[in-house]
Order: structure tokens, then C-alpha cells, then sequence
């Protein structure tokens, strides 16, 4: 039971930093920074939905040092630290209420990686004015969110059932 | 997808739009703080004149002496004065916030006050 429970940890993991990579391959280039589809939070939600929120925290802090380590630098790594973990703990909160479905949970978590990464932006670069970026991040944030929050229903209708480690 | 979702997908997007709104209405509420080039003679404020609107004027003072103001462009400068040593005129336009020109014999000051301030820190000619 514990060793499936690993063995499918390790494989959302490496499919996080594969998709990671695709991102970083295909990145959304439309004047924005920081502005992305946010692919890897598609495998956060369905471990949040089927390995529980434990293994799902795990998963997304894994994700994060690996991927800074790989493609980004420290910088970056903070950032999307921030996104990840601030990101996170409103979808626990949100997946908690019940109020919302796998849809509305993921596009909280997509606005709020975004509002986490740029909170730390100005913190860091100490430049209020990169707020005028926010409404912009968020809106991407939402159809991003939508978009993830769609497909992560539809993967955990399906691999909820093939890997039942709950 | 409930309906949950999209009544948070709708307030998420709302209250962006209002503060889309509300960034650009404050921007343009700042650029109605216009710069003034402020003119001093002997320590008193003798008049102010907005930097937007080009104008030429002339200040005469007490003694017979005078100084032409002049704004065009966005830039104040002094055009022509009765003194005799003629810095004020040969003095660049001014045009950034606290940018000034003086002119000692007539102890009257050209001041720029509000406006961009000039991004360069400093530089010679």
C-alpha cells in the first residue's frame, strides 16, 4: 500500500518536471512576465483529488526545487516558491469548504500562484508599481485555471479509479 | 463544474476589470497635476505659469528691469533680460521637476514644481 502510494508520487512527480520543461520549451511569450499556462499545476490538482493533500504539498515542493534547479536560478526558484506555496494552501482551503468543484479549486490556485509570485516580485525588486502587472496575471491566471481545472477533472474521474491508494 | 465555480470565476474576473478601472482613472487624475514654472523675485512668489500651455511673458520688476519668461513646448526659458551679465538667457530650457534658472541681479528665480523629474542624475556640458 505505502510503496504504491510512492511509486505514484514519483511518477506525478516526473510528469510535473516534464511538463515543467514543456513549458519552459513553449513559453507563452505576450509581454507579460511571469505570465504562464501553468501545465504543472494540472498534476497538483490531481494529486491533490487522489493521493491526498500530504502527498500533493510533497509533490508541488519537489516540483519547485527541481525545476529552479534545472531550468531557472535562485530567483526564479523563490518566486515560483512563493506562487506554489501560497497557491496551495488556497486550494487546500478552498478543496476544504466543499463550495467549490476540481474546476473552481484549480483557478483559485491559478490566480493566486500568480499573486504569490508577484507579492514576492516586489518584495525582492521593492517596486510597488509591478501591482500594475496583477490584473493582467490574473485574468490569465483564471483561463489558465479553467483550462487545468477542466482537464484535472476529467484525469481524475479516469486514474482516481486505476490508482484507488486513498 | 458547479455553480460555485463560475459565480467565483465571474467575482474573480469582476473585481479585476474594477481594478483595471480604477488604475487608469487614478493615472489620468495624476496627470492632471500639471507642472508650473514658479517665479520668484526676492524671496516672494510673483506668479506661476502651467508648463502645457505655450506663452510669453513679461516681468518687469520695480527698478525698470525686466525679464521675458517664455513656455513652449513643455519648457520654460528666459528670453530676454535687461541684466547685464545674460546667464538666465543663455541658461538651457528647463523642463523637469526642480530644474530652475536664476537670475541674480534681478534676484528673480525660474523653479519648475510638480511634473516628471528628470531621470538623469546628473550630467555636463
Amino acid at each position: 500500500m505505502k510503496t504504491r502510494r510512492i511509486a505514484f508520487l514519483g511518477l506525478l512527480i516526473a510528469l510535473a518536471f516534464v511538463l515543467s520543461y514543456v513549458e519552459f520549451l513553449l513559453p507563452l511569450s505576450i509581454g507579460i512576465p511571469g505570465a504562464k499556462i501553468g501545465l504543472a499545476n494540472l498534476v497538483v490538482m490531481v494529486a491533490l483529488y487522489t493521493i491526498g493533500n500530504k502527498n500533493a504539498f510533497l509533490l508541488s515542493l519537489v516540483r519547485v526545487i527541481l525545476v529552479g534547479l534545472t531550468f531557472g536560478n535562485l530567483a526564479m526558484m523563490i518566486y515560483s516558491m512563493a506562487g506554489a506555496m501560497l497557491s496551495f494552501l488556497v486550494m487546500i482551503i478552498a478543496k476544504r469548504t466543499k463550495l467549490f468543484s476540481i474546476t473552481g479549486v484549480s483557478v483559485l490556485g491559478g490566480v493566486f500562484h500568480n499573486v504569490g509570485q508577484i507579492l514576492v516580485a516586489m518584495f525582492v525588486l521593492d517596486t510597488a508599481s509591478l501591482i500594475y502587472y496583477l490584473p493582467f496575471l490574473i485574468v490569465i491566471g483564471t483561463i489558465s485555471g479553467i483550462v487545468i481545472g477542466i482537464i484535472s477533472g476529467m484525469i481524475t474521474a479516469r486514474v482516481g479509479r486505476l490508482f484507488d491508494i486513498k | 463544474m458547479k455553480k460555485n465555480d463560475l459565480i467565483l470565476i465571474i467575482v474573480i474576473l469582476a473585481l479585476t476589470a474594477i481594478s483595471v478601472v480604477g488604475i487608469t482613472v487614478s493615472r489620468k487624475m495624476n496627470k492632471a497635476d500639471v507642472a508650473y514654472a514658479v517665479v520668484t523675485i526676492d524671496g516672494n512668489e510673483y506668479g506661476r505659469y502651467p508648463l502645457d500651455e505655450d506663452m510669453v511673458t513679461t516681468i518687469e520688476l520695480e527698478d525698470g528691469s525686466y525679464n521675458i519668461l517664455e513656455i513652449h513646448d513643455g519648457y520654460a526659458q528666459i528670453s530676454e533680460a535687461s541684466c547685464r551679465d545674460q546667464i538666465c538667457v543663455n541658461h538651457f530650457p528647463v523642463h523637469y521637476s526642480k530644474e530652475m534658472i536664476v537670475c541674480l541681479p534681478n534676484r528673480l528665480i525660474v523653479e519648475i514644481v510638480g511634473g516628471e523629474e528628470n531621470d538623469v542624475d546628473g550630467a555636463t556640458n
